[in-house]
């Protein structure tokens, strides 16, 4: 800030302390104030004693205003001055995150060249998976990991992007982005319909035949480039596989319906640069183990 | 001078503030046990978007602050401003203009917070039209209060006149310039100010609220109601002044300390921190005033319910006052912040404090501006008194221990540097002291509806025929 301002603020935190400390000087010299003396006044029957203010409250009053005294001597808080010892909460922060990686890092390190399939099998690197994941990942995939709609269900081994130690790694560190397109301008309401027939028959659900075999044909020219001509789906680029009854957005007729009709987009952020390498190592040996035992 | 010697004074606009003083503090705490009970069974309304939390919330503590603690400050404030300066109100038609324009924006809150518009601000969610109306209708309450004392038939001014006066003033003050926004629609507004200046000038209303609307405003109260029940001269006019002067000028401070380990300016944290510490002596220079008082008569405590409510408000207004500075410190903060430490906190001022202080002046305040000599019933007070003082002592012990058990286990780490706990361990721990605090709220409440059928039951029966009606 500038001179004026840091000059501003100075005079008024010194205008607030001097100030309590006169007005407690002052009032203590007030005469009057014998005992069951009052002060003349008599408000709708109200009347007024003078008693000395009390001593030990007086005493908390002087500690805490030399208390602020020393505090802004030492911290900042008086505009521009620094305090005494220059203590910021930047310096703080980064004394702190230093401190804390020459503690832990080695722990992480240890790890670091360990194969994941293998990493998977010892508890404690899947303990401190564990905890990494419940307090990065829960927000959508769920502390227990089992998924929410729209974000991927950890523990099934059924996967997007592939179930090996290297390919979840890489979708942890980089990130994934998985896009349904929208068919709902090019195909009509009907044709939609018999799409969605033919998808829950992939599944081995109970559909109407007829319609199954309508979509059948649509399935074959519009979605076999991403979901494959037997509806497996490509972990290349995220399709999934129709044939399994399990369902990223949900499995009923009208999500199916509304995921053709919209389209779908799903993000999985990268972490590489929230957690390092050496924790996302932990977490993907974690994700491995859960379908892995 | 007897007690009803002037047949002049206004009490027909204390009568309508006291009565929507019950009122609203019913609704205000109604709202306030749903959202309860809603942090227990989450499912609780369905989804319907007029009763989410988000949209309730808002709604209940804009019920409590302002309709129920805005009405028996006004209730009170112009029957003492009348009785102490021996004058009555400067105008009839002002005060029936600030009775219904104050009930006009506390419907229009009602409509309107449901509807889910909001100003996006703490304390001051309403939006553009309705501030503007707050304003208008906050200065004809500033002239007719000011224009009362300065009409004054006294020569001084009696304690709890300044303390209302700067209440008034000071609202007035910080609702104009916190709510400074540039409107887009009828609905929708946004905040004059941008990033850490928009939360700086925000929690320097939020924290002012808290120290001139329910620490002044109340102090006020108590300065009149507590040597008028107790029938003793006030303990010491100079421990007044000098905790009067010193907490208007240091609660101005303390604002930043809503915002510690934030984008806010170290300097401006630091210096919240220093002044939330020394206002501690100011706050319970009040809290000394009014227990003091009652030395020589503390045999009252043991028949006078009213005695009872007004004295135990003092209490928690001490641990309260105690409690605030300690948690702006930046260390406990770190702790406290964030948690329901703070629920625990705010509710021991406003339920225990705020809420208690007002009962006890209304028991004393109806049966005077209603002609009768006492309430209906003094047993049914009693009663009151117990059942809203075990409310109060669930709702915040269990919020203690939650707030408490959420900032250590949030901060819990394991060997490795990893977090102990998820977030939602934190959530699971937390149930079983959401339900007690949901039984809290109820008990409360319920004392409330006791108030209610002890004021019915008060206003039926008509003026005594030995009081004088006056009005």
């Amino acid at each position: 800030m500038s001179d004026f301002w840091s000059w501003w603020v100075i005079i008024i935190v010194a205008i607030n302390i001097i100030g309590c400390w006169a007005l407690l000087h002052w009032t203590r010299k007030i005469k009057g104030g014998a005992e069951n003396e009052t002060t003349g006044h008599v408000y709708d029957g109200i009347e007024e004693y003078n008693n000395p203010l009390p001593r030990w409250w007086l005493n908390m009053f002087y500690i805490t205003l030399i208390f602020g005294v020393v505090y802004l001597i030492l911290y900042p808080g008086l505009g521009n001055f620094a305090g005494y010892l220059g203590w910021t909460p930047q310096k703080q922060h980064t004394e702190e995150v230093e401190a804390a990686k020459a503690t832990y890092q080695p722990l992480f390190d240890k790890y670091k060249s360990v194969p994941i399939a293998e990493l998977a099998k010892v508890k404690q690197a899947t303990e401190m998976g564990k905890r990494i994941f419940v307090n990065t990942c829960f927000g959508c995939h769920g502390s227990d990991a089992a998924g929410n709609p729209g974000y991927p269900d950890l523990t099934d081994n059924d996967w997007l992007w592939g179930g090996s130690p290297e390919q979840i790694e890489q979708s942890i560190l980089h990130g994934r982005m998985g896009a349904m397109p929208a068919f709902g301008t090019s195909l009509t309401a009907e044709q939609i319909d018999q799409l969605v027939n033919y998808v829950g028959q992939l599944s081995g659900n109970k559909v109407d035949e007829a319609k199954a075999n309508a979509g059948e044909a649509i399935f074959n020219t519009q979605c076999f480039a991403c979901h494959t001509k037997e509806g497996t789906g490509n972990i290349a680029m995220g399709a999934p596989n129709l044939t399994d009854n399990i369902w990223l957005y949900g499995g009923s007729r009208s999500t199916i319906a509304e995921t053709i009709r919209n389209g779908r987009n799903g993000n999985m952020p990268a972490h590489a640069d929230i957690l390092g390498e050496a924790r996302v190592h932990l977490v993907a040996a974690y994700v491995y183990s859960l379908s892995n035992k | 001078m007897s007690e009803n010697s002037s047949p002049t004074y206004n009490y027909r606009v204390v009568r309508q503030f006291s009565i929507m003083t019950v009122v609203w503090g019913i609704v205000g705490m109604l709202v306030g046990c749903i959202i309860a009970a809603q942090l227990f069974w989450p499912d609780l309304t369905y989804g319907i978007e007029f009763l989410t939390y988000g949209r309730l919330r808002p709604l209940h503590t804009n019920a409590v602050i302002f309709a129920f603690g805005g009405s028996a400050l006004m209730a009170t404030s112009l029957y003492v401003v009348q009785r102490t300066c021996q004058t009555p109100l400067i105008s009839n038609a002002l005060a029936a203009f600030v009775f219904w324009g104050w009930q006009l924006i506390i419907v229009l809150a009602a409509i309107s917070l449901p509807m889910g518009w909001t100003s996006g601000k703490e304390y001051a969610e309403l939006e553009w039209p309705i501030d503007i109306l707050i304003a208008v209708v906050w200065v004809a309450y500033a002239i007719l209060y000011f224009g009362t004392i300065i009409k004054r038939k006294t020569k001084h001014i009696y304690v709890a006149n300044w303390f209302y006066g700067a209440f008034i003033l000071t609202v007035a003050i910080l609702h104009i310039v916190n709510s400074a926004a540039i409107p887009v629609s009828l609905t929708k507004s946004y905040s004059a100010y941008g990033g850490a200046i928009d939360a700086m000038v925000q929690w320097w209303y939020g924290h002012n609220a808290v120290g001139f609307f329910l620490t002044a405003g109340f102090l006020g109260m108590m300065y009149y109601f507590i040597p008028k029940q107790a029938e003793r001269p006030v303990y010491s006019y100079r421990l007044s002044i000098v905790h009067f002067w010193a907490l208007i000028a240091i609660y101005m401070w303390a604002g930043p300390h809503h915002l510690h380990y934030t984008a806010l300016p170290s300097w401006a944290q630091s210096l919240g921190m220093i002044f939330s510490l020394i206002l501690l002596a100011p706050s319970w220079g009040g809290m000394i005033n009014g227990i003091m008082t009652l030395s020589g008569a503390w045999h009252k405590l043991r028949n006078d319910p009213i005695l009872k409510f007004l004295i135990v408000s003092l209490s928690f207004y001490g641990m309260s006052t105690f409690e605030g500075p300690m948690m702006s410190i930046k260390t406990v903060n770190a702790l406290s912040h964030y948690t329901d430490w703070t629920i625990g906190h705010v509710h021991s001022g406003a339920l225990g404090w705020v809420a208690f202080v007002s009962i006890g002046a209304l028991y004393y305040l109806i049966p005077k501006v209603f002609g009768r000599k006492d309430m209906y019933s003094v047993d049914l007070i009693n009663t009151h008194f117990w059942v809203s003082t075990i409310g109060v002592v669930l709702y915040i012990a269990a919020m203690w221990i939650a707030g408490v058990m959420q900032g250590l286990m949030w901060r819990a780490v394991n060997e490795d540097g990893t977090l102990t706990y998820s977030f939602v361990e934190a959530v699971q721990e937390t149930y079983p002291y959401y339900a007690i605090r949901l039984v809290g709220g109820i008990l409360f409440l319920g004392g409330m509806l006791i108030m209610a059928y002890n004021t019915i039951k008060t206003v039926q029966a008509g003026p005594d025929t030995d009081t004088a009606k006056e009005g």
